[in-house]
C-alpha cells in the first residue's frame, strides 16, 4: 500500500526526520489560508500515488498567499499520470537549497536484508543518474538483528563527501528512516531531495513511503490511512473480498487462480491473437463466493466479450470453482460467453457439474485461449 | 534418485487440524507419503482421523520430533502464526521445512532467514505449493495425478503455472524427478539457484524445466548461474511478456532494477545463458522432448 507524500513524511518526522511546515489543503481558499499560517512562501505539491509529479507540473513554488492559491487553483483536479489530484500539500519553502541528497531504505531482494541507498546527487534526475553515473549510488545492507551501525552512516556521509558538521545530524536521519521503516513494516522510505538548505541545515522536503501489504493486519493505523479514492471502485471491491484484480483496455476477461497462472493466461490470449480486460487472481482456496464476486467484477466492464475461466487447482478445488460459477450466473444475467478450463484438484467433479450446466469447457491453456478468443471475435462483429 | 522429498521423507503436518491441514494431509497421505505426525498447538494427545491413516497429534514440533523421527515438516499455519512455525521446526532439528503459508510480511521472513542461516536447515516457500517427487513423496498441494516418474527435473516460482507444465510433461508421456515450488515471495528459503544445483547434482535428472515470472532479478541470476555451473539442458518459460508495467512511486525501484526485472530482460539473460525460453506452457515439452 503506497502512502501520500504529506503521510509519509508525518511519520518520518514521528522518528526524528527533520521536514518542512506544512499542511494539507483540498481547494485553493484553504491553501491561501495555509500559506499566510506559513509565513507566505511555500511550495504547494500535489498528492497522488505517483512519482514524477514536479516533472508533469504538480508541484509549484509561491512567494505569496494569493500566488499559492493561484498555484493550488491550477494543481488540483489536474490529472497526473492518470491520477486525479484531490489534494496538495502546502509546505513552507526550505530557505535555499545548497544540494539534494537521495537517502532511501528498501529491500534487497538478492541480499535478502534491507538496504540503504544514497546519492549526493538527489533530486528528480535521480534515476538518470543511476543510469549513467551508477558510482554514485551509494549502498549499505542493514543486518537485521544489528540495525544501521554507526560506522555504515558514516561511510555514506564520507563517501557523498557531505561538509563534517552535518555528520551527526546525518547519522541521525539514516538512523530515524531505518527506524520509521522498521517500525511501520515499509517495503521503502525515501527522502528524495535531503536537501542542506542556505542555512546549512539537513531538511527532508520529499517523502514516499509504502507499506508492505501482508503486514496491514498488523499495521492498524497504517491501514487507516489508505487513499481509497486513489483506487478504481472495482479494484477496492476486488480487495476487500481478497482477490487481485487489475482493469485492462481488452476484450477477453479472465478468472484465473494463481499470478504466475493469471499473466501466462493473459500472455497466451495474446499470443493466440486476442486482448485481455484485466488481470485476475482469485488467490488460493477461492470459495463459491469468491468466484461470484469475481465473476461480476469482470461483467461489470461493458468492453468484455468473452470470460476464460483458467483453474488449476491445488488448495483451490475444481467442484468448489464449478459451484461458483453456476451459482454466479444464477445471479448474474449475462448474455457473455464463458469458457472454462479446470484441472487438477477436483477437476473431474468440477467438469461434471460443468457439463450438466452445459458450459463451454477446454482441457488445455492454448485451447481455452484459442476458444475465447475466437468468442471474443463473434461476440464484436 | 530424486531432490528434496522422497520415500525416506517422514513428514510432520504444522497445523494439521485447520480446513486446508486436514484436507492436504489426506492427499498427502492417499499419494504415499510417509506422514508420521501433527502438530496442533493444545491437541496434542489427539488423533488425526485420516481417510486412509491415523496420525499421532503433538502440541509441539520438539515432542512430534522425539516421538516419530520426522526429518522434515510442512506448515499450514495461517500468517500469523507461520513465522513462529518455521522457527519453531528449525529449533526441533527438522531437516527440511516446507512453509506453504501466504501472507507473511517481508520484515518477518528477513528475520527467519537470516535465522536458518545459522543452521543447516533448508526452507522451502513460503507462499509455495510445495514439492513432489513422483512415486514417492508429495509434500505440499501440487496435485499428485498430473506428475509421473521420470527424469526432468522442474522449478517454479509460481504454484499453479508449475502444475500446467507438470501436467503438459506428464500428458506427453514425459516423467519428472522432483518437482519444486520455491515460491514467489519477495523473501523465501531455496532460491532457483539453489535447486539447479540439487538437479544438476542429481544423478537421475537428466535436464531441467525453469519458470519463472516478471519482478526481481531471480531469473538474470540463474541465468549469470547456469551460463557458469550447469552441464545439464535448461529450458524456461517466463510469465508475465504482457503484463501492464506497474506504476512506480519512488525512485528505488528504478535505481535498483534499472532494465532488468522484465519480462523480455530475462528471456534475454537466459537466452544468452544458453536456455530455451518457450513462448507459452504447452510449447515447453515440444521443446524438451
Ligand atoms: N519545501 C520546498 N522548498 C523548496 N523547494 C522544494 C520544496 N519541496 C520541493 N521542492 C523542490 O521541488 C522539487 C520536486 O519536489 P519533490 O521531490 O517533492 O517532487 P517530486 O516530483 O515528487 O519528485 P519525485 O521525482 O521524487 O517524484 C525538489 O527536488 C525541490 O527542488
Ligand atoms: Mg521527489
Amino acid at each position: 500500500m503506497n502512502l501520500h507524500e504529506y503521510q509519509a513524511k508525518r511519520l518520518f518526522a514521528e522518528h526524528g526526520v527533520p521536514i518542512p511546515d506544512g499542511k494539507v489543503a483540498s481547494s485553493p481558499a484553504e491553501a491561501r489560508q495555509i500559506a499566510r499560517e506559513l509565513g507566505g512562501r511555500v511550495v504547494v505539491k500535489s498528492q497522488v500515488h505517483v512519482g514524477g509529479r514536479g516533472k508533469a507540473g504538480g508541484i509549484g513554488l509561491a512567494n505569496t498567499p494569493d500566488e499559492a492559491e493561484a498555484q493550488a487553483a491550477r494543481i488540483l483536479g489536474m490529472d497526473i499520470k492518470g491520477y486525479k489530484v484531490r489534494r496538495v500539500l502546502v509546505d513552507q519553502q526550505a530557505p535555499g537549497i545548497k544540494q539534494e541528497i537521495y537517502l532511501a531504505v528498501l529491500i534487497d531482494r538478492a541480499a535478502r536484508r534491507p538496504m540503504i541507498m544514497a546519492s549526493a546527487a538527489g533530486g528528480m534526475d535521480i534515476e538518470e543518474v543511476a543510469a549513467t553515473t551508477p558510482e554514485k549510488i551509494l549502498t549499505v545492507h542493514i543486518e537485521p538483528a544489528l540495525g544501521v551501525r554507526g560506522y555504515q552512516a558514516t561511510y555514506l556521509a564520507s563517501a557523498m563527501d557531505l561538509p563534517r558538521e552535518l555528520w551527526r545530524d546525518f547519522h541521525k536521519i539514516v538512523a530515524s528512516l531505518y527506524a520509521c521503516f522498521q517500525a511501520n513494516d515499509a517495503s521503502l522510505t525515501e527522502i528524495n531531495p535531503l536537501v542542506i538548505t542556505g542555512e546549512g541545515k539537513l531538511l527532508a522536503l520529499d517523502g514516499k513511503m509504502s507499506i508492505d501489504d501482508n503486514a496491514l493486519s498488523r499495521q492498524t493505523r497504517l491501514a487507516e490511512m489508505r487513499d481509497t479514492d486513489e483506487e478504481p471502485p472495482a479494484e477496492r471491491e476486488a480487495r476487500l473480498s481478497g482477490i487481485n484484480f487489475i482493469q485492462l483496455e481488452g476484450n477477453i476477461g479472465c478468472m484465473v487462480n494463481g499470478a504466475g497462472l493469471a499473466m501466462t493466461t493473459m500472455d497466451v490470449i495474446k499470443l493466440f491473437g486476442g486482448d485481455p480486460a484485466n488481470f485476475l487472481d482469485i488467490g488460493g482456496g477461492a470459495k463459491a463466493e469468491q468466484v461470484t464476486t469475481a465473476l461480476r467484477l469482470i461483467l461489470s466492464d461493458p468492453n468484455v466479450k468473452a470470460v476464460l475461466i483458467n483453474i488449476f487447482g491445488g488448495i483451490t478445488r475444481g467442484d468448489e470453482v464449478a459451484r461458483g460459477i453456476i451459482e454466479a450466473l444464477a445471479q448474474i444475467d449475462t448474455a457473455v460467453p464463458l469458457i472454462v478450463r479446470l484441472a487438477g484438484t477436483n477437476a473431474k467433479e468440477g467438469m461434471e457439474i460443468l457439463a450438466e450446466a452445459k458450459m463451454e469447457t477446454a482441457v488445455t491453456l492454448s485451447d481455452a485461449a484459442q476458444k475465447a478468443v475466437a468468442a471474443a471475435k463473434r461476440g464484436a462483429s | 534418485m530424486s531432490i528434496l522429498v522422497d520415500k525416506n521423507t517422514r513428514l510432520l503436518v504444522q497445523g494439521i487440524t485447520g480446513r486446508e491441514g486436514t484436507f492436504h494431509t489426506n492427499q498427502m497421505i492417499a499419494y504415499g507419503t510417509n506422514v508420521v505426525g501433527g502438530v496442533t498447538p493444545s491437541k496434542g494427545g489427539q488423533w488425526f482421523e485420516g481417510d486412509d491413516k491415523r496420525v499421532p497429534i503433538f502440541d509441539t514440533v520438539k515432542s512430534a520430533v522425539e516421538a516419530t523421527g520426522a526429518n522434515a515438516s510442512i506448515i499450514f499455519v495461517p500468517a500469523r502464526f507461520a513465522v513462529d512455525a518455521i522457527y519453531e521446526a528449525a529449533d526441533a532439528g527438522v531437516d527440511l521445512i516446507v512453509c506453504l503459508t501466504e501472507h507473511i510480511p517481508v520484515l518477518d521472513m528477513i528475520a527467519a532467514r537470516a535465522y536458518l542461516e545459522t543452521r543447516r536447515i533448508t526452507l522451502v516457500g513460503p507462499n509455495c505449493p510445495g514439492l513432489l517427487t513422483p512415486g514417492q513423496a508429495k509434500v505440499g498441494i501440487i496435485p499428485g495425478n498430473i506428475a509421473m516418474p521420470g527424469n526432468v527435473g522442474v522449478v517454479s516460482k509460481s504454484g499453479t503455472l508449475t502444475y500446467e507444465v507438470v501436467d503438459a510433461l506428464t500428458r506427453r508421456g514425459i516423467g519428472q524427478t522432483t518437482c519444486v515450488g520455491i515460491g514467489g515471495d519477495p523473501i523465501s528459503g531455496v532460491s532457483f539457484i539453489d535447486v539447479l544445483q540439487l538437479f544438476e547434482d542429481d544423478p537421475e535428472t537428466e535436464q531441467i524445466i525453469m519458470i519463472g515470472e516478471i519482478g526481481g532479478n531471480a531469473e538474470e541470476q540463474a541465468a549469470a548461474y547456469i551460463a557458469r555451473n550447469m552441464t545439464k539442458r535448461v529450458t524456461s518459460f517466463i510469465a508475465g511478456r504482457t503484463a501492464p508495467p506497474g506504476r512506480r512511486m519512488g525512485h528505488a525501484g528504478a535505481i535498483v532494477e534499472g532494465g532488468s526485472g522484465t519480462a523480455d530482460g530475462k528471456i534475454v539473460a537466459l537466452r544468452q545463458a544458453g536456455v530455451t525460453v518457450a513462448d507459452h506452457p504447452d510449447q515447453i515439452v515440444d521443446l524438451i522432448g
